[in-house]
This record gives C-alpha cells, sequence and structure tokens, in this order.
C-alpha cells in the first residue's frame, strides 16, 4: 500500500510541477490543483497507513489503534485552503484575461514587445 | 496616586493625546491645540509632581514584563537627568503648541501636525525615561520616523520631501547601529536594564566588544545629533514648519544623541577610543558649523548651522574626559534649547510677517517690529555669549574646560585656540543675523508690508528670553538645583564641585570671552559686506564639498546600482521564476538527503498489498497524466480528468481511515469543478493546428524537455520521500493525547472534527477568515470584469438554437436549453430540500461523526448551485433571496462570539463546553458551545463559496444585458 500511494503522489506531484511550469494560466491552475492533491496526500501519509480504523471513537476498535488524528486534521484546513486558492487564482486569471486579453502567465504572448516601464 | 502610575501616565499621555489629535476634523484648530497643550501640560505636571523625589538617591520607576521569556522588562525610570531633558521637552513643547496654534496657516491641516507632535513629545519622553537599553533603541527609531513625517508635513513641497527623506536616511540607518551596539553592551552586561548596565562600566570597557558596541552607539548617537560628517541632514531639515524646526532642532530631536551619550557617559567613556571619536567629532562639528553658519542667507539655514556647531561644542565636552565638562555639557544643552528655541520663533515670526526668510532683502525692520527685535537680540546674545546672559555662563565653562588640558594629546593643545575662533564666529554670525535684519535702511519691496505678530505668538518666545535672562543673572535660584539632580545622576560619587557664579575673576577663559567677542566683532566689521555679497551663499574654502550632493549622489548611485543588478539577474516572467524556485528545492531536498545519509527503502513496516488499490491509483495517475497532457488545447475533457485525480485522492482518504477527509474533498471537488467550467466560457480560443513560428519551436521544445526533466525528478523525490517517511514506525507524537482526550475533555467522538472546532479551533477561525477574505475578492475582481473582445461573442450553440427558436411558431428564445434540460430540472428542483437536510445530517452528527460544519456549508452550496444549473440565475434570484456577503458576516460573528462566550465564564477565548440534552424524539442530543462555533463555519462557508459561484455565473447574465441594452439604444 505504502509504496502504491507514494506513486501516486509522485505522479500527482510530478503532473502538476509539470503544469505549473506552463505558461497558460489555465494549466497554471490545473498544476496547482494537483500539486495540492499530491501534497494533501504526502501530509497525511505522515500521519502512516492505517486501514479500517478511522478516529471516529466508540464505533470499531479500541483507541490504541485508530489513524493518527493531527494529520487528518491538517489536511482538512489544507483542503479547504487549497479550495479557497483555486478559486481565487481561477478568478485573477479570467480577470487578467479580461484586462490584458492574453492567457500568458506574463499577461503578454512570448513574442510581443515588453512593455516600457 | 502611586508615584510609578504618575510616571506611566505621564509617557502615556502624549500619545493618547497623539490619537485624539488624529481623530479631529482638518479644521478643528482651536481643539487640537486644546488637546496638544492639554496632554503636554498634564504630562509635565505628573512629572513636576515626581520631581523631588527623582532627585532623591534612588530613582522613579515603573516596569512591566516586556519579553519575559528573554528577561527583558519595559522600565520608566525618572532621575535628574532625565527630569531635566523632560523639562526641556515638555515645557519648549508646550510653548511651540502655543506659537503653531499662530503660525500654521488657515489652509494646513493643523490636527495632523498635531498628532504628529505628541506623538514626537511621546517618542522623546520615551527615550529619555527609558529604563531598558532596547525600550530606548524602540522610541528612538519612533523619533526618526515620527521627525520624518513631521519634516515632510508640507508634502507637496520637494524640498520638505527630500529633507524628510534624507533625515530618515541617516538617524534611522544611525538608529540600527545603535540596536546592535545596545544588544553588544546588554550582553557584556548581562541585562538590559538601564541599571544594570550602568553598574558594569568597568567590565564593559574592559570587554574585547567594546569598540564595536562604542562604535555602533556613537554611530546612532552622532547621526541623531548631527555630528559632522552627518550633520548634512539638520539644514535640509529646515524645510518643515518653523515651529516644528524650532522644537525638533532646539530641545528634542538632536539633543537625543547628545542625552544617549550623557546617559551612557559612566559606562563608555574615559578610553582613548571615546576621546578621540567623540573629541574629533565634536571638534570638526563646532568649526565646520560655525563657519558654515556664518555664510547663509536663510534666516534658518543661519540657525541650523548654528546648532550643528552647539552640538558640536557639546560633543567635544563630552568627549574631554572630566566630570566638570559632563556638567558643562548638561548645562549648554539647556542653555542652546531656549534661546535657540526663541531665535527660531523669531525667525518663524520675520518669516510669518514679511514673508521672506533672505537676509539679503530683509533690512531695517527694527522700525516695524522693535518688540520682537529686542527679544531676538537678546537671545542672540544669549547665543554669542554676551555677560548677564546664560550662554555666557555655559561658555565660560566650556572654555574653562578648553584650557584645563589633561594629558598632552595633540588635540588638547589645539584645543583652547580652536575654541576661541568657533567662538569668535559665534558671535559673527550672532551679529550678522542682528545687524542685517533689524538695522540698516528699511527694506524695499518685501512680500509684506512687516509688523508686530499677534500678542499670543510672542508670548512663548518672551517665557523663554525671560528664562535665559533670569538663567544668566542668578544660576544658583534657577538653574542649580536642577543641573545639580541632573550631574548626580550622571556622575554619582565623582560629581565635581562646581560655582555657576557670574564672576570667577581675572581668568583665562574670561580673557578667551573677551577675545572672542571682540574678535567676533572685528571680524564682522572687516567682512560683513563681502560675505552679504557672497554670490553663492556657499562658505568659502567648503564650497566644492556638498556634503548633501554627495549624498544624493551617492542614493542615485545606489538605485542605480540596484537597477542594473535587477536587470542583469532579475526577470519579470513568472515560467524562469517557478523554475528557479523548484530547482532550488530540488537541490535543497538533495543536498539534505544526500548530506544525513537518507536510506528510501530501509525495511520497515507495510500495510498489506491490495490489488484493488493498486488499480485505483493505476487510474488516478493515468488522469493526472492525462489531465497535464489535455490542458493545453482540450480544456474540458482535463478538467474531467483532474476530476478524476481528486475522486482516486478522495478514495484513497476512505480506504485509509479518513472519511472526515473523503466528505471534504468529495464536496470540494464538486464546487472546484463547477467553477472551473463556469471559468472556461471565458478563455481564448487554442487550436493545435495553428503552428508556433519557426523561431520559437526549438526553444519551446527545449524548455519542455527541461521542465519535464523538473518535473519527474521533483515527482520521484516526493514519492521517495513519502515511502522513506510512511514505511518507518510512527514517532510517539501529541496524537495520542488527542485521541484520549476528545471524549472526557470536549465531548466528541469524531476527533478530527474536535480538533478542528475545539482543540484547534483558533486555526480554524483564522482559517474560515481567509475563506471569507477569499470570497470577497473573488466579489470584488469581478465586479469590474470585462471579457476580452474574442470571448465577447455568444456561444456558437446558443446562437444556433436560438435561431432555431425564433424560426418556430410559438417558441421563445431558450425554449430549446429549457426543453433538454426538462427531466432534470424537474428533478433538482424536488432535490432541494432534501439537499438542505443532508446539510442539516452533516452538520448535526460532526461532532461524533464524520460531517461537520464545513462539509454541511458546502453541502448547502452544492444545494443552490444545483438550482442555479437547472433552472438559471434568474429563475432562482426570483425566488430566493440569497445574500451572501451578508452570510459572510453573520458567520464570522456567531464563530466570533461562540469563542468569546468563554471569556464570560473566566476561561480563554475559544474554550468549549458541552452537555447532554435528551430531546423528545431525537433522543441524546450532544450540545456542545463549539456546535455554535462549528455553526459560524457553516454559515460562512455558504456565504463565501455562494458568493464565488454566483459572482462567476453573473458574468454571462451581465453582458447580455449590457448587450439587450445597446441594441435598444440602437
Amino acid at each position: 500500500m505504502e509504496l502504491v500511494l507514494s506513486l501516486g503522489i509522485g505522479v500527482l506531484s510530478a503532473a502538476g510541477i509539470w503544469l505549473i511550469l506552463r505558461p497558460r494560466t489555465f494549466q497554471v491552475v490545473l498544476g496547482l490543483s494537483l500539486l495540492s492533491y499530491a501534497v494533501n496526500l504526502f501530509i497525511f501519509g505522515m500521519g502512516r497507513l492505517t486501514v479500517g480504523a478511522p478516529p471516529v471513537l466508540g464505533a470499531g476498535p479500541d483507541i490504541v489503534s485508530v489513524d493518527d488524528p493531527v494529520p487528518q486534521a491538517l489536511v482538512l484546513t489544507a483542503v479547504v485552503i487549497s479550495f479557497a486558492l483555486t478559486a481565487l487564482f481561477l478568478v485573477v486569471l479570467l480577470a487578467a484575461r479580461g484586462v490584458t486579453g492574453s492567457d500568458h502567465v506574463d499577461g503578454r504572448e512570448p513574442h510581443q514587445e515588453e512593455p516600457r516601464p | 496616586m502611586p508615584p510609578e502610575l504618575l510616571l506611566a501616565a505621564a509617557a502615556t499621555l502624549p500619545f493618547l493625546g497623539s490619537v485624539v489629535a488624529i481623530c479631529l476634523p482638518s479644521h478643528a484648530r482651536g481643539a487640537a491645540a486644546g488637546v496638544t497643550g492639554f496632554a503636554t501640560l498634564a504630562s509635565l505636571a505628573c512629572l513636576a509632581w515626581l520631581s523631588p523625589l527623582a532627585a532623591g538617591p534612588e530613582p522613579v520607576t515603573f516596569a512591566v514584563d516586556w519579553l519575559p521569556s528573554l528577561g527583558v522588562r519595559f522600565v520608566l525610570r525618572l532621575d535628574g537627568l532625565a527630569w531635566i531633558f523632560s523639562l526641556l521637552i515638555l515645557g519648549i513643547g508646550a510653548l511651540v503648541v502655543l506659537y503653531a496654534q499662530y503660525y500654521m496657516a488657515a489652509a494646513d491641516p493643523v490636527p495632523r501636525l498635531f498628532c504628529y507632535f505628541l506623538a514626537f513629545v511621546g517618542a522623546m519622553l520615551g527615550i529619555v525615561l527609558s529604563g531598558n537599553v532596547l525600550q530606548l533603541v524602540v522610541f528612538w527609531e519612533l523619533t526618526s520616523i515620527v521627525s520624518f513625517l513631521l519634516i515632510g508635513y508640507w508634502s507637496d513641497n520637494a524640498s520638505a520631501r527630500d529633507g524628510a527623506r534624507m533625515a530618515l536616511t541617516i538617524t534611522a540607518a544611525g538608529g540600527l547601529c545603535l540596536l546592535v551596539g545596545m544588544v553588544i553592551l546588554g550582553r557584556i552586561a548581562g541585562s538590559y536594564d538601564l541599571d544594570a548596565v550602568l553598574a558594569s562600566g568597568t567590565a564593559i570597557r574592559e570587554s574585547p566588544l567594546y569598540l564595536p558596541a562604542l562604535v555602533l552607539i556613537l554611530a546612532g548617537a552622532l547621526t541623531k545629533s548631527a555630528q559632522f560628517p552627518f550633520h548634512i541632514w539638520l539644514p535640509r531639515a529646515m524645510a518643515a514648519p518653523t515651529p516644528i524646526s524650532a522644537y525638533l532642532h532646539s530641545a528634542t530631536m538632536v539633543k537625543a544623541g547628545i542625552f544617549l551619550m550623557i546617559r551612557l557617559w559612566p559606562v563608555l567613556s574615559g578610553t582613548e577610543s571615546w576621546y578621540w571619536i567623540v573629541g574629533t567629532a565634536g571638534m570638526a562639528t563646532m568649526l565646520v558649523g560655525a563657519w558654515s553658519a556664518i555664510f547663509q542667507h536663510d534666516l534658518k539655514g543661519l540657525l541650523a548651522y548654528s546648532t550643528i556647531s552647539h552640538l558640536g561644542l557639546i560633543t567635544l565636552l563630552l568627549g574631554l574626559d572630566s566630570p566638570l565638562a559632563v556638567v558643562a555639557a548638561i548645562f549648554h544643552t539647556v542653555n542652546h534649547a531656549t534661546f535657540k528655541a526663541s531665535l527660531f520663533m523669531a525667525a518663524g515670526i520675520i518669516d510669518h510677517e514679511t514673508g521672506t526668510r533672505d537676509m539679503r532683502r530683509l533690512s531695517g525692520l527694527w522700525r516695524a517690529m522693535p518688540y520682537t527685535g529686542t527679544l531676538a537680540m537678546v537671545a542672540a546674545a544669549a547665543m554669542a555669549g554676551v555677560p548677564l546672559l546664560n550662554g555666557f555662563l555655559s561658555k565660560e565653562m566650556f572654555l574653562a574646560e578648553a584650557v584645563d588640558n589633561r594629558g598632552d594629546h595633540a588635540l588638547n593643545l589645539a584645543l583652547p585656540v580652536l575654541a576661541t575662533l568657533a567662538s569668535a564666529f559665534t558671535v559673527l554670525y550672532s551679529l550678522r543675523f542682528i545687524r542685517q535684519t533689524f538695522f540698516g535702511p528699511p527694506a524695499r519691496d518685501l512680500p509684506h508690508a512687516p509688523h508686530e505678530p499677534a500678542r499670543w505668538m510672542r508670548i512663548p518666545i518672551e517665557a523663554l528670553v525671560l528664562v535665559c535672562v533670569a538663567i544668566g543673572l542668578v544660576p544658583n535660584l534657577t538653574i542649580g538645583p536642577l543641573l545639580a539632580g541632573a550631574a548626580r545622576a550622571v556622575l554619582g560619587d565623582r560629581t565635581p564641585d562646581y560655582d555657576l557664579a557670574l564672576w570667577h575673576g581675572f581668568n583665562a577663559p574670561l580673557a578667551m570671552s573677551v577675545l572672542a567677542l571682540a574678535g567676533g566683532v572685528a571680524l564682522y566689521m572687516a567682512f560683513g559686506k563681502r560675505i552679504d555679497t557672497n554670490p553663492r551663499g556657499g562658505p568659502w574654502l567648503m564650497d566644492r564639498l556638498d556634503g548633501g550632493w554627495l549624498f544624493e549622489r551617492g542614493m542615485t548611485n545606489l538605485v542605480r546600482g540596484a537597477r542594473w543588478l535587477e536587470a542583469r539577474l532579475g526577470t519579470e516572467r513568472l515560467q524562469p521564476q517557478l523554475r528557479i524556485l523548484f530547482l532550488a528545492a530540488l537541490l535543497a531536498a538533495t543536498a539534505a538527503g544526500l548530506g544525513r545519509g537518507l536510506d528510501l527503502f530501509a525495511p520497515g513496516r507495510t500495510t498489506a498489498f491490495d490489488p484493488a488499490f493498486a488499480l485505483l491509483w493505476l487510474v488516478g495517475a493515468a488522469c493526472a497524466v492525462g489531465a497535464a497532457e489535455r490542458a493545453k488545447y482540450h480544456r474540458l475533457s482535463a478538467v474531467i480528468l483532474l476530476g478524476g485525480a481528486g475522486l482516486v485522492s478522495c478514495l484513497s482518504f476512505l480506504w485509509l481511515s479518513a472519511p472526515d477527509l473523503a466528505v471534504t474533498q468529495i464536496l470540494v471537488e464538486i464546487v472546484t469543478t463547477v467553477m472551473l467550467l463556469l471559468g472556461l466560457r471565458w478563455l481564448p480560443k487554442r487550436d493545435a493546428a495553428i503552428p508556433a513560428p519557426a523561431s520559437e519551436r526549438g526553444r519551446a521544445r527545449r524548455r519542455r524537455l527541461i521542465d519535464l526533466a523538473i518535473a519527474a525528478c521533483a515527482g520521484s523525490g516526493l514519492a521517495g520521500l513519502a515511502y522513506a517517511v510512511m514505511t518507518r514506525p510512527p514517532v510517539e507524537g501529541i496524537s495520542r493525547w488527542f485521541v484520549e482526550e476528545a471524549y472526557p475533555q470536549a465531548g466528541g467522538r469524531n476527533v478530527v472534527n474536535v480538533l478542528l472546532v475545539d482543540f484547534r479551533a483558533f486555526d480554524t477561525l483564522g482559517e474560515i477568515c481567509v475563506l471569507g477574505v477569499v470570497g470577497l475578492t473573488v466579489f470584488a475582481l469581478l465586479r469590474r470584469f470585462r471579457p476580452a473582445p474574442d470571448s465577447r461573442a455568444r456561444p456558437a450553440q446558443q446562437i444556433r438554437q436560438d435561431a432555431y427558436d425564433r424560426g418556430r411558431e410559438g417558441r421563445e428564445p431558450g425554449h430549446t436549453a429549457a426543453d433538454a434540460l426538462m427531466v432534470p430540472r424537474t428533478v433538482i428542483t424536488w432535490l432541494f430540500p432534501f439537499v438542505v437536510l443532508l446539510a442539516l445530517h452533516l452538520f448535526l452528527r460532526g461532532h461524533d461523526l464524520p460531517g461537520g460544519g464545513f462539509a454541511a456549508g458546502i453541502t448547502l452550496t452544492i444545494g443552490f448551485m444545483l438550482q442555479y444549473m437547472a433552472n438559471g440565475a434568474e429563475w432562482v434570484e426570483a425566488r430566493l433571496r440569497i445574500q451572501p456577503i451578508l452570510w459572510i458576516g453573520i458567520g464570522l460573528l456567531v464563530s466570533v462570539f461562540a469563542g468569546a462566550t468563554s471569556w464570560l465564564f473566566a476561561h480563554p477565548f475559544l474554550t468549549a463546553a458541552f452537555a447532554y440534552w435528551d430531546a423528545p424524539i431525537l433522543g441524546k442530543v450532544p450540545l456542545a458551545s463549539a456546535l455554535i462555533f462549528d455553526l459560524g463555519i457553516m454559515v460562512l462557508v455558504v456565504g463565501a463559496s455562494v458568493l464565488m459561484l454566483v459572482a462567476l455565473a453573473h458574468q454571462s447574465l451581465r453582458r447580455t444585458r449590457g448587450v439587450e441594452a445597446e441594441r435598444e439604444r440602437a
């Protein structure tokens, strides 16, 4: 299981980083989403993997063997924040595209002249 | 009132007054001056009440813990030295307030000036009352910042802005040096308390770190006191309103450096390095200042250079290793403050009533303003050191010290000569000031006809001149006790015997005084005309050496150099920046891994392999790679594949015992996907069939290969790291405690939820604040949204459908789309109550089972979103009044309220309580106060996410409205 999950984290993060390095804003937004999946899983994995023992008391196994709740709480926060981040980036990219007419991350096509500061 | 509280009140009053003053409307001149005068006088009264105590052997102190973990206390400490400086700061401060009230023009926003002024008074008081050397540095920097605001008060004036900037650059840089120096000093002494520092003088002087500490502390003191070569900021600070100049450059700002040198004199002086640095700086400053003052044509410029010269004199006194010189330095500080403040005010009156400060244009003002003229003459005589005035007494002491050589340094041998020379220069420029301004033929073509100023404007000068005369005539009755207290506070047992008498018999100082007076007069007779006609206005011999010009050129070159470096090494383009970022992270991680000998495949614990899980991740990996590949040309399929990858990670959470995460992830996934789909509409068409320019193709290909390599390396590194950690045995951390205490302490069985709404509720509060801020930002950004021209056209499908609808009898545009969604629409409309029910269910069970406020909020959002999708925005908004911004506010308030109620029970913020309640049908319902907090979360989440979605969805609607409006107009 550990091997599978870590390979999955690797593929997700590689795809995310590749997309973040692309020139189009939409690619960067998707890349950030993929990378945040990978990082969330990575943080979650820091609590080690447990099957069938959620940290809900009184229902299943005893107190000792439940999964580590701290990384879960951290990741829950991270999920919310990455949701907010994706929404913000999406809107920023739409606004930038409206203002500059380009969806390149620098706000202009690469072969265009640099604007004088 | 106990003394320590009185002391604290005195230190706080100016700051309180400053806050009050800035709240006043900008035309409330009287009120602002009243507040300022009251705060200053009240503070002075508090300290005056304490002064008998301060004159005793023990200073009055007020201490509170500041950084208890570092053993640093905030200490206010009033002794004789602090009292004499406080008297200057507050006494002259009160007079300046009165003066400024009449000086400032009707158009000036006076409350702002008084706000800065009071903040400055507070900061200066803070310096002199500090009983902790770090605290002193804090107030020190505060004076730099506030003086920047004061000098630049007339911010539409370029020279005011430049002068303010230069003063800030020089004094704040000195302040940074001072901070380091004080830290070293505190380290040597073992404490930052002033008493401890003062008690460990020997240890400090013998420490190997003495010299660095001395140089750094003096860098602070000498820049603040405008000592050569840092004096250049002071003449340029004359762009400030005259009351401010009178205050900053007579009694306060520049005296802060002097105060610091006096305060630390017992600790730092008595060494060769002190003698050379302080003595040489003082000597050079005294001569350069006096020489330059002679050649100024601007009244304030003359006074500025004269101030520099007098500061140099005081510094020189402190450099001499003699307790008597310290007494003379304190005495001259007081005297200089009184006569210089009155001269600045007189110069201000002349400027105010005639419209010019240029001595070449002024002449014969005596006829129009004899009263002001008399006052200015007495003050100038005090500056020149004429007998029967206070300046004479301290100058005598200075000359006596200059003659009384100790050791045989070259400096000491030249001292009497140079001191007499500088005194003669002082006489010369004082004489020139008076002669040029008040005597001679009546001036012609002045901007205003000169006349005496308002009665109240003269009162501050009268008071100061009275002090000059009183000290000069009966020093022992006036300044004597104050000076004795201050000297004892600094020198302790080393306090020398001294005599403040007017007449010490015929001796060397008297001869030097007479020589200086006569020499000054003779020099003026000889050179007066040529100085007045000196065209450039700069001093002879030194006109090639303009410190201000050098400084400005240095700053320009600095900026130019930074620009050059930025152009060479920086880039505005995002891609190279990100590439460098990832490469740096990669290198750092590799170096750390190799350096610590990380073994990725050490045998360790593993969980049993499950082929289904592997299959799941095969799909997940394929989705991720597919999304990466499709994102450029096929955005829709990329969004779908992204959703697939998200779903796989959600299922993994479920599989690996994290049901809360799975629930949240899938809900967030739905909303994110819908948002991305809404955004797709406004992106440009991108066609793979359009070839890139041939020149770009090779470069793009190479860039892609590099990026692929970076991504592959980073991915495999992260995978290896994840594997290495997950196979190692878990570390015993804080988790066990949370699991064990979740039920007994918080009454919840779902540990993750308990963590979020109870144990770590403060984090969650911050997190929902972020969410609310993002919601509002999205809303604000989209309010002014203008789509790019090529996205404005309506979608082809919509145009086709509408054309079809128009062509048929009995059909309206939009019917086709409505028909297509008939079944889903009906289902979704009826689904709404059930979605609300699901949200409530998730919310209520959150504390004990997977769910919670966040999941419930997102579910409710999805409920709204579905209605929008099925029925359209107009239909929904005609039936449901959703005010997302209100929801955000209410949610935040509820959460903060839930946290704050714990204060009522004397518990820290966000402490939760819980109980069980036997409800009639539902059975035992857990009632935790965390539930209210969770309710706030839910409401805010609904508000923020609905706001984002609606703002995005409305863009299409707004555009059609605009088009319709245009069509109607046509």
